[in-house]
């Protein structure tokens, strides 16, 4: 179908461009920005005047809850929700029930995805069978079947000979691990950030070594092994000071930052609120600082939502009970334009970090606007303010610490592969 | 309106209750004016037994609806109570409401031989069957007030009537 | 930090959950409200009509002889019916929730529940999804708070030292793990005491512990000097099981309370723990028997704390 977005203002941040003009989508593909192309008639027409229009989100990390785990929420419901947040690709790591340890079960979500006709699923594999830490997994069928990357989600790799044979073997194939920071014995038990909060509440703690010591073993083995790594949602600023190290060091490390940690502290858990019981936990308002920082001198190179919906009864527990983890895909933009009008940040720099960055570290097609490619396509308003409430979210999961703010920004339509997938 | 001066009505009242007593009587006060005018008749009288504080609030029947008295003082009862003869005394009796919470919590010490009560005024309006041994005066006061006694800066006591929601009047 | 949740609309105590964030003016109304109930205590009737017809719930998640007998006797006194519930043994172990047992013993008309759990923050939660006409006392949820316990300490400092103003208050122990600890410094602080020093080796101190008002130490030497209320705390045997401690010969030999010790702080100095006591790994049994311990009378008063505590909520 062929579609015509007048007079919104484009930002792509790929191709460092924002102006506000036509775009024109011919069978899927973005046909031209500006110029009509030729021949061109429009069977739809979409008014973006006061709108922005940039390229589909991208999102590196977001929990679909299939297969296994349909009480908390489902392939429908959270396809609905990433598109509702503009978000137009997905990566999805493997902590699903099964884990995502075999072929055939990487086909069968991606085909379940795909027949969706909705958000692009890149399932991230497991890096062990089962997440367990032992085995490796069938890396090289893995990513026949679809796999971008491997991790361990948030299941840790308590073995160092492990880690470092997973980095040698996956970069024998020139594929890139996905690691979150952080050591199993340091982290036991913990609920909370070593600080003033959990010392205040009872909490058992989290200290900032826990992932400091994880990162120094990751660094100096991928610089040994020549490995790739992408760094998840990393949380401390001592961890953003390292990183930051590896990089000038030159080696092929990115890293991510989940965007409640851009926003939150310790102190948003107040007394005991279960939906700031997050991994890794929100760090002092200092670490916060610096992961802003961190995002603004590209050491850090995407946001992303950590989108894990929990089911209620699961979060209606003592802190330390209660499930980790936040809704997030709605919220990935809102969250993003909080941060650019708090820090003063020009959007073009602002949505690169979850458009053409990540799809840069997915290593897939999509998050520009360049004429040729997949009209997958964000257009939200950005003087749109809405309040965050278990009603405003298609999310099954309506956990969030942001439950009760007030947000700017909103998704009128979102577009995958020149389908007008959304509207608002 | 006019109010009779307490210390008149206290020496009424030291008179009449004098007639009444014997070695084993005992006065107890109820807080507060009902502690001040039994120090005074405890001295008066030269009672032997030691003079005798309650302080009713855990006995209350609004607690339900007001809650908890603030400044809540100890009840004392430095006498055995069981087979006592006992002189309560308040300062006004008017509902009858806090005899009952002090008799009920006299029991609670022990099983007095005999209660009687003694009011500086007793200003009708009784909710309860409670009626006084020895008064002061008696004395008609419109519902909307509030009558209390004082203790002054010379020592001496005093009546005063109060709006039951505002100040002195 | 948002609305206190302790506090109804009025500002009157709705539920005692800690002692952090509620103003002098409430943990003092508490202490004098507490003096009264002492003398009722020492009565041949040791029991007030006050709360007759209220049904107390104690729910103890976590088994608590002890805790749970003195506020037994505190809401017997005050001739309240009082319903024991040891949920760990019961209802926990066939799946229903937390909230779901809350909600079952609402349904039977409780009027208050004293709340034992092993998660920080449990009380919190039961409290912010009880009927609003139920009181919450937290009886010890975790590391978090024992409020209760920090209010008879309190009760029992003023007694012996009459006012908090001019005291040097040391809480010696096992500081991380302790609710006991968490809740004495907030209510030490809060009633004005200006020095309260926390002495423990580094495995068992919290991570900016400062933070909370209190100075740092690691010598019992240093820290004990001029003190007037040693606070003692229990050290819970499984801590040795763990690499936070050698053993509990060298924990004794450091910091456990000796008459060496003790003559470090000021003649009249008392001492008070929470118990039970373990003899000879925190404290020698010659300053526990000894005449500057007042452990037996944080006993008694404790009884009429919990029965100010139980009786300032129902009046609310």
């Amino acid at each position: 179908m062929n579609i015509a977005i007048r007079n919104g203002r484009v930002i792509d941040p790929k191709n460092s461009f924002d102006r506000v003009t036509d775009i024109y989508i011919q069978s899927g593909k973005i046909a031209s920005l500006g110029a009509v192309p030729p021949g061109f008639e429009a069977r739809r027409e979409i008014n973006a005047q006061g709108l922005i229009v940039c390229p589909g989100l991208v999102d590196l990390s977001a929990r679909l809850r299939e297969p296994g785990l349909e009480y908390k929420a489902t392939l429908e419901s959270e396809m609905g929700a990433a598109v509702a947040g503009g978000v137009t690709s997905l990566a999805c790591p493997p902590d699903t029930d099964p884990v995502l340890d075999e072929p055939g079960l990487v086909e069968m979500l991606k085909y379940r995805a795909r027949s969706r006709n909705q958000t692009r699923v890149y399932p991230i594999g497991a890096l062990t069978r089962g997440l367990k830490g032992e085995w490796l997994t069938e890396m090289a069928e893995l990513h026949s079947a679809g796999c971008v990357a491997f991790g361990q989600s948030d299941k840790p790799l308590p073995n160092n000979r492990v880690l470092m044979q997973a980095m040698q073997y996956a970069s024998t194939f020139g594929f890139c691990l996905w690691l979150r920071p952080q050591d199993v014995n340091l982290a036991d038990g913990g609920v909370a950030h070593d600080g003033e909060v959990a010392t205040r509440l009872g909490l058992a703690a989290i200290p900032v070594c826990a992932e400091t010591v994880a990162l120094s073993h990751i660094i100096l083995m991928a610089k040994e092994t020549g490995a790739r790594v992408h760094l998840c949602r990393i949380s401390s600023s001592e961890g953003v000071a390292m990183t930051r190290a590896a990089r000038k060091q030159g080696l092929p490390i990115t890293c991510d930052v989940a965007a409640h940690h851009v926003h939150l502290s310790e102190m948003d858990i107040g007394f005991f609120d279960s939906n700031c019981h997050l991994v890794p936990p929100l760090r002092s308002l200092g670490d916060r600082d610096v992961l802003r920082t961190g995002l603004l001198d590209g050491t850090i190179d995407a946001i992303c939502s950590d989108h894990a919906p929990v089911d209620e009864d699961a979060k209606l527990l003592p802190f330390a009970e209660a499930e980790a983890g936040a809704t997030g895909l709605e919220l990935l933009l809102p969250l993003t334009l909080k941060w650019a009008a708090e820090t003063k940040l020009p959007l073009v720099a602002a949505l690169s970090k979850i458009t053409g960055e990540p799809a840069r570290i997915l290593g897939v097609e999509g998050g520009h606007l360049t004429p040729g490619g997949d009209a997958d396509l964000c257009i939200f308003d950005p003087d749109h303010y809405w309040t965050i409430e278990a009603s405003t979210l298609k999310s099954q999961g309506k956990n969030t610490p942001f439950l009760g703010w007030e947000l700017q920004g909103k998704v009128k339509y979102t577009l995958i592969n020149g389908n007008v997938v959304y509207v608002d | 309106m006019q109010l009779p001066e307490a210390e008149d009505l206290l020496t009424v009242l030291t008179a009449r209750i004098r007639q009444g007593i014997s070695a084993d009587t005992a006065v107890v006060g109820i807080h507060t004016g009902g502690v001040w005018l039994a120090e005074r008749l405890h001295r008066d009288l030269q009672l032997a037994l030691p003079l005798g504080a309650l302080d009713v609030s855990f006995y209350r029947d609004d607690f339900g609806q007001i809650g908890l008295h603030p400044q809540i003082r100890p009840s004392d009862i430095p006498f055995k109570v069981e087979g006592s003869h006992i002189i309560l005394v308040d300062d006004v009796l008017y509902t009858g409401r806090t005899i009952r919470a002090a008799i009920n919590e006299l029991f609670d010490y022990g099983r007095p031989a005999s209660i009687r009560l003694a009011a500086l005024i007793d200003r009708g309006g009784r909710e309860l069957p409670i009626a006084a041994q020895y008064i002061g005066a008696t004395l008609d006061v419109p519902p909307a007030k509030m009558l209390a006694l004082e203790k002054k800066a010379d020592g001496k006591l005093g009546l005063s009537l109060y709006d039951k929601r505002q100040g002195n009047e | 930090m948002s609305n206190n949740p302790q506090l109804n609309k009025s500002g009157q105590l709705q539920h005692l959950l800690t002692t952090e964030g509620l103003p002098a003016s409430i943990l003092l109304n508490i202490l004098d409200t507490a003096e009264p109930f002492v003398g009722v205590t020492e009565r041949d009737v040791k029991k007030v009509p006050l709360l007759r017809g209220k049904s107390i719930f104690n729910l103890f998640f976590e088994p608590s002889t002890r805790t749970r007998t003195t506020f037994e006797i505190a809401a017997k006194r005050l001739s309240a019916d009082v319903i024991n519930l040891n949920i760990a043994a019961s209802s926990q172990s066939k799946g229903e929730t937390l909230l779901d047992t809350v909600n079952n013993l609402s349904a039977m008309h409780a009027d208050m529940f004293v709340v034992r759990h092993a998660q920080s923050g449990a009380a919190h939660l039961i409290a912010q999804h009880v009927r609003s006409d139920i009181h919450v006392i937290n009886a010890g949820d975790g590391r978090h708070a024992h409020p209760t316990q920090a209010l008879l300490d309190m009760f029992t400092i003023r007694r012996c030292k009459r006012d908090f103003h001019n005291l040097r208050v040391a809480i010696v122990g096992d500081i991380l793990h302790s609710r006991v600890a968490r809740s004495q410094i907030h209510a030490l602080t809060t009633l004005g005491v200006p020095e309260v020093r926390v002495i423990a080796p580094k495995t068992l101190l919290p991570a900016k512990v400062e933070r909370l008002g209190v100075h740092v130490y690691h010598d019992m030497a240093k820290g004990l000097k001029d003190v007037d209320v040693l606070m003692m705390l229990r050290l819970q045997n499984e801590r040795m099981l763990s690499a936070r401690l050698p053993s509990t010969e060298e924990y004794f030999k450091y910091y456990g309370l000796t008459p060496e010790k003790l003559a470090l702080a000021k003649p009249d100095a008392i001492v008070l723990h929470p118990g039970p006591m373990n003899r000879g790994v925190e404290i020698d049994s010659v300053v526990a028997d000894g005449k500057q311990s007042v452990i037996l009378p944080q006993v008694t008063f404790g009884i009429a704390v919990r029965m100010a505590v139980m009786s300032i909520l129902a009046g609310s």
